[in-house]
């Protein structure tokens, strides 16, 4: 029972950590049809940011710093580099973005070096928020949902009771109209993807102390939100909201539980031995299949659903 | 009627003297280049180009981008080095020159597979579909040892089996040749699937798929053979590493070797067929040799990357093909003298940034070997106050020289162009 | 009797807004229909419905007496309908003939296959060349469609939609754009080219219809006013009140 109620707490923290990323995302590929490959490495780039920043000032600061400083260089690509870019087409954009991570990639590894820096939790949230039959579940976690919560709020209340926040969501379907209408575009495109890689950054700064902080956590987070993404349905945020608390929880349950279809069929009375066919597929225990989960979950929606969750129809 | 309607025009002759050309480049690379690290890389090369060649059947032909070919080429190495084994064994008494097409077949069937799931989207979607069932079977091939051979891989003996007139694959200079003969017949065959129905609607897919369907073609399908058609001779190029190197490990199906096709493939040119042979060439040239000469190759790789996709999306065949253009209307001698100043201002301005680079990489890694290091000649002392105010100086004077020559290039340029269009109205109203 | 394509029925809502509010059609193998009606009756909106690149509400469509609401668009191409598209919807990075090859591959039973030279395809290079010819463009034959000028992308537009051999043809708004000479020159065109054919064409140029059409259809707020000869769809009383208002429409129509 404990197992069941703290892993839904994990996997809920994580799932809000994949949406604070998932929606960044999407809000980008809605308003410029640019996917931006490069958006886990604005996590990446957060975490790391945090953890020099916690280094030099403390966590608090680091909270607000780094993800300005990351949202700055979004900006400043985006101005610079990607509108380049945009009359190429979308494949260039998208290959713009690519190349951008491998360089990020590149800068974080020459300046932190290539393994995990210490990025730690701070002593002030280290420690059980509550102890539920035993088993502790970690403040940090509590304060992790609660700044995504807040994040995800703010973002809600700025995209639909301000005025920029009308702009940016007219701008999402019509650019040209509202261009013509006499606001700069171009800028809020600009805005858009320095606060959709600000987003991203934030994200890294609270979940880089929480899970690793190495060069390889780029990659490895990047494949499960364009997951989300597509099983959420291109352009839904609501859709990547549902999606990245499924897959949050399915990889979370996932990676505690220890029993294979071997053990599962011996409590049926059924034996099965490495002579059986497929024997290298039973004998696996769904804590190690955890990481394909999210594809696997993937493959299924493209088969069955292939809009997505709660994606429109095409045309 | 007996009119030839596809008519080649001057180049026909041309067409065969280039493929002769070729296949004699082939033929005489290893002769001129003798050494055993030339031989090494003149092999990989040949797998580079093959595999680049059906990377870009995807992107060029088809704009569809994919971030796991390596999938296709990686499951073809596996299965033809399991193969390889079984000839070993004695239990498949197949010919190892005919391994790689065994490891073609495989990638086919996987194609068959996952590429009906991955074709069901086009585009972005795609895109990010191909990453997933990328990092899919990836991650699988740690949870199957017995087949990926976990941590360790899987290795093979390609000196086994029947040695028909003695042909054993033992020296590198005979499976070079297998390469080069599987090189040539490869680019060949991809280039006769251009000139196909399947080819051109291909073309017309990535042009218009709306279009496509309104014609008769079920959009969907069309990509589908071409994506399994390509898988085909990505696992021919699979199989080929397998024999080179006798090993084979889970990297061959990670994302990071998937980008890479699509880095180099890129920077060749997908808009042109020859494009990724330059993309496969420069992919060894870059994993073997500028590796060794630089720590920051990764840097400079995206870097370029970078600046390709901002000023010269067509790759460097592009750049080949617009020069020949400007050859053909007898204006390339005007521009000898911009081009040279280009390229000296240019590598004054990489010499000062690659100097700063190189420092900080040193820094970073090569703490325990002292902060002086050799850069081009000179010994720089990365702590120095001195090397770095040079290098940034050198820099800063190169960039400037570079925009001022960029300008006036520019300027010529530009005016050529206007020239050739005038020049080209002019000949089509005649 | 079967009509080459009858719409019965027809109903299509996005979201709470019903845009086609049920349509009935009939057109006669043979006959040359011009739809008619002020900007969003959902003109348009009713060439998507038949050509399948939207699914209707409710309601058939039928062509050839045969059910082909929810086909795919190729699937209804397959069965002898094409159309054109009010943006020019070419293969920018093809040549003219490239373009009408690719137009005429299917219906000679090419299909998907990789095993067969395109130069060795005489009876689809001849098509091709064919016609080049019937919309003018020969001299441009290796010309990339992206850098032809509008009017001859329009021409090649039309190529590729009669490429196939279709025997009922939805023309979008072929003429918009056009200056009164190419217009003129591109009717004769499409009289030309769609001899024995089915046609359905929308135009908001009066003079294109009433010196093109046998029969005109007046489409106004998703509805069909009228559907009759020309003369007596200029003197009905509600398509004057609705659409024509007589003083416009005269000059036009003497026009052509």
């Amino acid at each position: 029972m404990e197992f069941f109620t703290i892993s839904l707490l994990n996997g809920l923290s994580y799932g809000l950590l994949l949406f604070m990323l998932s929606s960044g995302l999407t809000l980008i590929f809605s308003m410029m049809g640019v996917l931006n490959f490069a958006h886990a490495s604005f996590y990446m780039l957060g975490a790391y940011f945090a953890y020099s920043t916690t280094e030099l000032i403390g966590f608090w600061p680091a909270l607000l710093v780094a993800p300005l400083l990351v949202g700055v260089l979004g900006a400043a690509f985006e101005k610079y580099c990607l509108r380049r870019v945009h009359k190429f087409g979308h494949v260039p954009e998208l290959l713009i973005t690519f190349g951008l991570s491998y360089i990020i990639l590149e800068m974080v590894q020459l300046i932190w070096g290539t393994s995990s820096v210490n990025y730690r939790v701070p002593d002030a949230l280290d420690g059980p928020l509550f102890t539920l039959y035993g088993t502790q579940f970690p403040m940090y976690r509590g304060f992790m949902m609660l700044v995504a919560v807040l994040m995800l709020i703010s973002i809600w209340l700025l995209l639909t009771r301000t005025r920029i926040g009308l702009i940016i969501q007219a701008a999402l379907t019509h650019p040209e109209t509202v261009e013509s209408l006499g606001h700069n575009v171009p800028r809020v495109f600009m805005l858009v993807f320095g606060g959709g890689a600000a987003l991203a950054g934030l994200a890294g700064v609270i979940g880089g102390n929480a899970f690793v902080t190495e060069p390889g956590m780029a990659i490895t987070v990047g494949a499960v939100i364009f997951v989300v993404v597509v099983v959420g349905g291109m352009g839904s945020l609501s859709g990547a909201f549902v999606a990245s608390i499924l897959i949050g929880l399915i990889q979370t349950f996932a990676v505690g539980i220890d029993s294979s279809v071997v053990g599962a069929a011996s409590m049926a009375g059924v034996t099965i031995t490495p002579e059986t066919f497929g024997y290298a597929l039973w004998k696996l225990k769904v804590s190690q299949v955890a990481p394909i989960l999210p594809y696997l979950f993937l493959v299924l929606i493209l088969i069955f659903r292939p809009r997505g969750l709660l994606g429109k129809r095409e045309g | 009627m007996n009119t030839n309607y596809y008519q080649f025009k001057p180049l026909n002759i041309g067409r065969w003297i280039i493929w002769g050309l070729f296949a004699l480049l082939l033929v005489v690379a290893p002769m001129v280049f003798t050494s055993s690290l030339s031989h090494t890389m003149l092999s990989q090369m040949g797998i580079a180009i093959i595999v680049c060649l059906s990377y870009n059947m995807l992107l060029g032909q088809g704009g569809m981008l994919s971030f796991g070919h390596a999938v296709y080429s990686g499951m073809g190495s596996f299965l033809a080095i399991h193969t390889l084994n079984l000839v070993s064994k004695g239990s498949f008494p197949l010919p190892v020159s005919l391994i790689p097409i065994v490891g073609g077949l495989s990638a086919m069937l996987v194609a068959v597979i996952l590429g009906w799931v991955t074709t069901k989207k086009a585009a972005t979607p795609f895109a990010m579909i191909t990453l997933g069932v990328g990092e899919l079977v990836w991650a699988s091939a740690l949870m199957f040892p017995e087949f990926f051979g976990g941590e360790g891989g899987v290795s093979g003996n390609r000196v086994t089996g029947s040695k028909p007139f003695g042909i054993t694959y033992g020296p590198q200079i005979q499976l070079y040749y297998l390469i080069a003969l599987y090189t040539i017949i490869c680019t060949a065959l991809m280039f006769a699937f251009t000139r196909t129905p399947l080819g051109r609607m291909l073309n017309a897919v990535r042009d218009n798929p709306e279009r496509v369907e309104f014609v008769g073609y079920d959009t969907q399908k069309v990509r589908y053979i071409a994506f399994i058609v390509a898988a085909f001779f990505a696992g021919i190029s699979g199989g080929l590493a397998a024999l080179n190197f006798e090993i084979v490990t889970s990297e061959v199906v990670s994302g990071y070797r998937s980008g890479a096709y699509l880095l180099f493939t890129f920077l060749g040119g997908a808009t042109f067929f020859f494009g990724p042979i330059i993309g496969g060439i420069m992919m060894v040239l870059a994993f073997v040799l500028l590796s060794e000469f630089t720590k920051a190759w990764l840097l400079y790789l995206g870097l370029v990357f970078l600046f390709m996709v901002m000023y010269a999306p067509g790759g460097i065949a592009s750049l080949v093909m617009m020069n020949l253009r400007v050859a053909a209307f007898g204006k390339l001698r005007q521009l000898w003298f911009s081009y040279l100043a280009l390229t000296v201002t240019a590598l004054i301005l990489l010499a000062g940034a690659g100097a700063m680079i190189e420092m900080v990489y040193h820094l970073q890694l090569n703490t325990a070997l002292g902060p002086q290091l050799k850069f081009m000649g000179i010994t720089l002392n990365a702590k120095g106050l001195n090397s770095w105010f040079g290098a940034a100086f050198v820099m800063l004077t190169g960039l400037g020289l570079f925009e001022l020559t960029r300008r006036q290039f520019a300027h010529e340029w530009s005016g050529i162009q206007e020239y050739i269009e005038k020049e080209s109205k002019r000949r089509e109203s005649l | 009797m079967t009509y080459a394509l009858e719409l019965k029925d027809l109903r299509k809502s996005f979201g709470k807004t019903e845009i086609i509010r049920g349509v009935n059609l009939a057109v006669t193998a043979g006959e040359r229909v011009g739809i008619i009606g002020p900007n969003g009756a959902g003109k348009s909106t009713l060439f998507n419905l038949i050509s399948g690149r939207f699914e209707p509400s409710s309601g058939d469509v039928l062509l050839g007496g045969q059910r082909i609401n929810g086909k795919k668009p190729f699937e209804i191409n397959r069965l002898g309908l094409s159309r054109s598209f009010q943006i020019t919807n070419i293969f920018p990075k093809l040549s003219v003939f490239e373009n009408l090859r690719c137009g005429v591959l299917w219906s000679l039973g090419y299909k998907y296959t990789f095993l067969k030279f395109l130069a060795d395809l005489d009876d689809a290079n001849e098509r091709a060349e064919e016609l080049m010819q019937m919309i003018k463009l020969d001299k441009k034959r290796d010309v990339l469609a992206i850098n032809l000028t509008y009017a001859e992308q329009r021409a090649l537009e039309i190529g590729i939609t009669i490429a196939g051999g279709a025997s009922v043809i939805l023309l979008d708004e072929p003429t918009a754009g056009m200056s009164r000479s190419e217009t003129s020159r591109f009717i004769r065109l499409i009289k030309e080219v769609t001899i024995g054919k089915t046609l359905l064409t929308v135009e908001h140029d009066m003079g294109v219809v009433f010196g093109l059409a046998d029969k005109i259809a007046v489409v106004v707020y998703g509805e069909v006013l009228a559907f009759d000869v020309p003369e007596a769809v200029r003197a009905n009383q509600r398509v004057q009140e609705a659409y024509l208002g007589s003083s416009v429409a005269d000059p036009q129509a003497g026009g052509h």
